[in-house]
């Protein structure tokens, strides 16, 4: 970009860089949920930037401890069933001071699985929602398999004692294709209320 | 940031804003220097939907204390919000004769009003001190908890690295606007504590 006035070159491409912060963290795009099935990303995750972020604030599910999950896919795509494989483990604690907790979870890890990757649980009270974020690295790679790393802050229900659960999934969609969008749901009913935000790192 | 010429705006703030400049947006600085406490009572509203705190060296004048914090829901008059949090953290020591990943309950809250304890054991010596973040999510919902979320590693007061992963909860549907950050004994000697917001 450059800003010219009278044949005067005020800043320039170089100038601009130079002299603006482009920042590197950008904001690409925002979707909120409202009883929505899923939401996906279908455009803007190309080699533009290293690695993609997407922030879901405040996530609010319509089903009583369901699952937060996304999974990817390629091209123009929409079957959403790439290949994962991931490791998952939590911290977490009863409100009542019971069951203070650090352990891994087989149940919502996968090993060549083509299953939506779980994130959380999340309960449905009115107060009750998840918060964090999602990393996948270089999507546009068409030499190495493609990384993710996540961590999520949820407040669950624990049949009678609610509770703070600590997530971190992490793993790689098993593909040397590139990665062009994603998608998230829960594992049944809609997302009810939420934001999640895309963002380019530089 | 604004550019006009002859009268003619090229660029104004708003313009800027969206097509240019990263989404973490410093909103202040603050720099201890033998502070009892440092507390953010303004710039925590409805303006982003995530906030992160980074901490910068914090070197506490006591020795194996515990840097910590609370949540204000009234500017800071009060730092009594009701907390339930998990702690676990990973450690090793500098002779390599200590290494482990594990929960410590000493650290984690369950409907408490106490301060939170984001590390464990800091040192003194004159090169030890702590660096990391906290993030707190949407902190002006009046629907939702407060979400938050620490990663910081330390030099524990008997050379050993750690990393402390806190994560939890205010209990409020309040909106919070005030966060405070002190020693568990003793005053934070030095070190920085940015807030920016991410939009």
């Amino acid at each position: 970009m450059a800003v010219v006035s009278g044949g005067t070159t005020l800043i320039d491409n170089g100038a601009l860089d130079a002299g603006v912060s482009t920042g590197s963290l950008t904001l690409l795009s925002t979707q909120t949920a409202s009883a929505s099935a899923t939401i996906d990303f279908t455009s803007g995750i190309d080699s533009t930037y290293d690695s993609y972020v997407f922030k879901f604030i405040n996530i609010h599910p319509a089903t009583q401890n369901a699952n937060f999950q996304f999974q990817a896919d390629t091209g123009t795509n929409t079957n959403y069933n790439q290949t994962i494989t991931s490791t998952s483990f939590r911290a977490y604690h009863f409100e009542g001071d019971l069951n203070a907790v650090l352990e891994y979870l087989t149940a919502h890890d996968q090993a060549q699985g083509t299953s939506f990757q779980n994130l959380n649980y999340i309960g449905n009270d009115n107060d009750m929602c998840a918060v964090g974020e999602l990393k996948i690295f270089n999507p546009s790679s068409t030499t190495f398999v493609k990384h993710f790393v996540a961590r999520s802050q949820t407040y669950g229900d624990g049949g009678g004692q609610d509770l703070s659960e600590d997530w971190y999934t992490a793993g790689y969609v098993n593909t040397t294709t590139a990665i062009t969008r994603v998608r998230f749901k829960m594992s049944s009913g809609n997302i009810d209320d939420g934001i999640i935000k895309m963002y380019g790192v530089l | 940031m604004g550019l006009i010429s002859n009268g003619t705006t090229i660029f104004d703030n708003g313009s800027m804003a969206s097509g240019f400049g990263s989404s973490l947006k410093f909103i202040s600085k603050a720099t201890a220097s033998a502070s009892a406490s440092i507390e953010f009572t303004s710039g925590i509203d409805s303006t982003y939907k995530e906030y992160v705190f980074y901490f910068v060296n914090l070197h506490p004048a006591n020795d194996a204390v515990q840097f910590q914090f609370n949540l204000s829901t009234d500017g800071g008059s009060t730092y009594a919000v009701t907390k339930t949090t998990t702690f676990f953290r990973a450690r090793h020591r500098e002779d390599d004769v200590v290494t482990s990943l594990d929960y410590k309950t000493a650290n984690d809250l369950a409907q408490s009003t106490s301060d939170q304890i984001l590390n464990d054991g800091l040192g003194n010596d004159n090169d030890q001190a702590l660096s990391g973040s906290l993030t707190l999510f949407n902190p002006s919902s009046t629907t939702f908890v407060k979400h938050f979320i620490s990663d910081i590693n330390e030099i524990q007061d008997n050379d050993m690295s750690l990393r402390g992963f806190l994560a939890g909860y205010g209990n409020t549907t309040s909106a919070i606007d005030a966060v405070k950050f002190q020693m568990s004994s003793g005053n934070i000697d030095a070190g920085e504590i940015l807030l920016f917001g991410v939009s």
